[in-house]
């Protein structure tokens, strides 16, 4: 693993105990002594923290200073309403390409002059390349000097409270800068579990004694990889690379509530982003495909591959699986798949595993009901 | 106690031979979600997958160890699965075979050699 980055929590995750794994080209703690499931239902109950260092955290300016501006110019490379998001305010986007498949997905918050851009360890370095090459007008900036911590769960709020009291006047996908000792913390609160929470951007020089803080508080565990995976899973959220790729278009995906009204037909600014066209199309007459929810008959987990058939025998596979395991808290197995989108929630379908047909229903997603404070 | 390379212990007891994971095996697997086990009365050969165990993080098989019969299979793991991490060498047993030939136990390894296998 020797030529893998490291994150300025490292040692800290070492000395938690950590089992270390390469991802996305770092070393990340896939899991502590806990294990994935108590850390998954520690989450849910009480308080998880994260490192998200690895991902990427993008600073884009206009040139001409105004964050209008930046909005609009985002705008080309994203279907969604960045221009309607108010200051203080953060949402889900992805950049697409021009067949209208997904480059990467991404969090666009508003801070007031500027945008703040949080986006997939993979993906950073080419969605920094896409963003200089498509945004003449602006200045970018990826930010090398801070770390990425998630805080999730019901007892997050009153945790972070300890250390930042005024936290708890923010709501579901606001965005605050605030102080803690002498640094600026850059926080917002959501994440990627469904639980109430916030991620949190430290400068580097305190990362390590803001997690021994919040990590002191008996609420608090550190959670790996393999949780935050279970989590955001029970959550019905997407993970790029799995769920949406260059190969899905975000109809497909099942991520229109994502697309504003004012970037669709009819709207205000329709159009004008890379593969808008099939895009609109998908939206108008309906993908051929969708990304569902399945909740596998019995215990056991349908994993990404498995095929998906019609019937109980024979016929060819209608689809695959793209994210499968088991839902700790759900306490049964769960899956994403993408099917023909004729096939409606509560139908039945089979998944192969180990060379038998097991039933799966169509269900609704999250698995898990989310606890966002809105 | 017996042991084999797929990181299964063998007990005898009578004339049957319990058969189960170590617990080396049950850490690497991490939190076990899900096990299939073969039905009682199966002939089975050494090293057919007969078992499968689901963990949250992958699925494995458990082979045959020796050529026999199964003649029981332990329910108590198909409805609790997390007994596997509990108590892998003890009521978290898989299954009781008959074995074919039981000079074919001394073949396999005893703790001591097991242990040097796992570090």
């Amino acid at each position: 693993m020797a030529d893998l980055k490291r994150t300025v929590l490292y040692d800290l995750h070492l000395e938690l105990g950590a089992k270390m794994v390469p991802f996305a080209g770092y070393q990340m703690p896939v899991q502590y002594p806990m294990g994935v499931l108590k850390e998954h239902l520690h989450t849910r109950a009480q308080a998880g923290l994260f490192d998200v260092s690895h991902m990427g955290q993008i600073l884009l300016t206009a040139k001409s200073g105004r964050v209008e501006d930046a909005a609009l110019a985002l705008e080309r490379l994203v279907p969604v309403d960045v221009a309607g998001l108010a200051e203080g305010r953060q949402r889900y986007a992805f950049f697409t390409n021009d067949a209208g498949g997904i480059l990467d997905d991404l969090m666009v918050a508003n801070r007031g002059d500027h945008l703040f851009l949080v986006v997939n360890a993979a993906c950073k370095e080419a969605d920094f390349a896409h963003l200089t090459a498509g945004l003449p007008d602006c200045d970018l900036g990826m930010v090398t000097d801070r770390a990425l911590l998630a805080l999730q769960g019901p007892a997050a709020e009153a945790a972070l409270a300890r250390l930042v009291p005024d936290v708890v006047d923010m709501r579901f996908m606001d965005v605050a800068i605030r102080q803690w000792d002498t640094a600026e913390l850059w926080i917002s609160r959501s994440g990627y579990t469904g639980e109430d929470g916030f991620e949190i951007s430290v400068p580097n020089a305190f990362a390590e004694a803001f997690a021994r803080k919040l990590l002191a508080m008996e609420e608090v565990a550190p959670i790996g990889l393999g949780a935050r995976d279970s989590l955001r899973l029970e959550a019905g959220m997407c993970l790029y690379g799995h769920d949406i790729d260059e190969g899905t278009t975000p109809v497909e995906g099942n991520l229109t509530w994502a697309i504003q009204k004012a970037r669709r037909a009819g709207g205000a600014r329709a159009g004008g982003f890379p593969g808008a066209a099939r895009i609109l199309k998908d939206l108008a007459d309906g993908p051929a495909r969708r990304r569902v929810g399945l909740r596998p008959e019995g215990r056991a987990p349908m994993r990404e591959g498995t095929e998906i058939f019609a019937g109980p025998e024979g016929g060819a596979p209608i689809g695959a699986v793209t994210s499968g395991g088991f839902g700790p808290s759900i306490e049964a197995p769960m899956a994403m798949a993408y099917l023909p989108a004729d096939l409606a929630e509560g139908a039945t379908v089979y998944g192969e595993v180990r060379g038998k047909r097991l039933p799966a229903t169509i269900a609704p997603m999250p698995f898990q009901p989310t606890t966002y404070k809105r | 106690m017996k042991y084999t390379e797929d990181h299964e212990w063998l007990k005898t007891e009578g004339d049957v031979v319990v058969v189960g994971i170590t617990a080396h095996a049950s850490e690497q697997l991490g939190d076990v979600v899900f096990v299939e086990l073969p039905e009682p009365g199966k002939a089975v050969s050494t090293g057919d997958e007969i078992c499968v165990i689901e963990s949250v993080k992958a699925a494995s098989d458990i082979r045959a160890p020796l050529d026999g019969e199964i003649v029981a299979v332990n329910d108590a793991i198909v409805d609790n699965p997390g007994l596997v991490n509990e108590d892998p060498t003890g009521t978290a047993w898989f299954f009781k075979m008959k074995v074919a030939d039981m000079s074919k136990l001394d073949g396999l390894m005893d703790e001591a050699a097991y242990n040097d296998l796992i570090g």
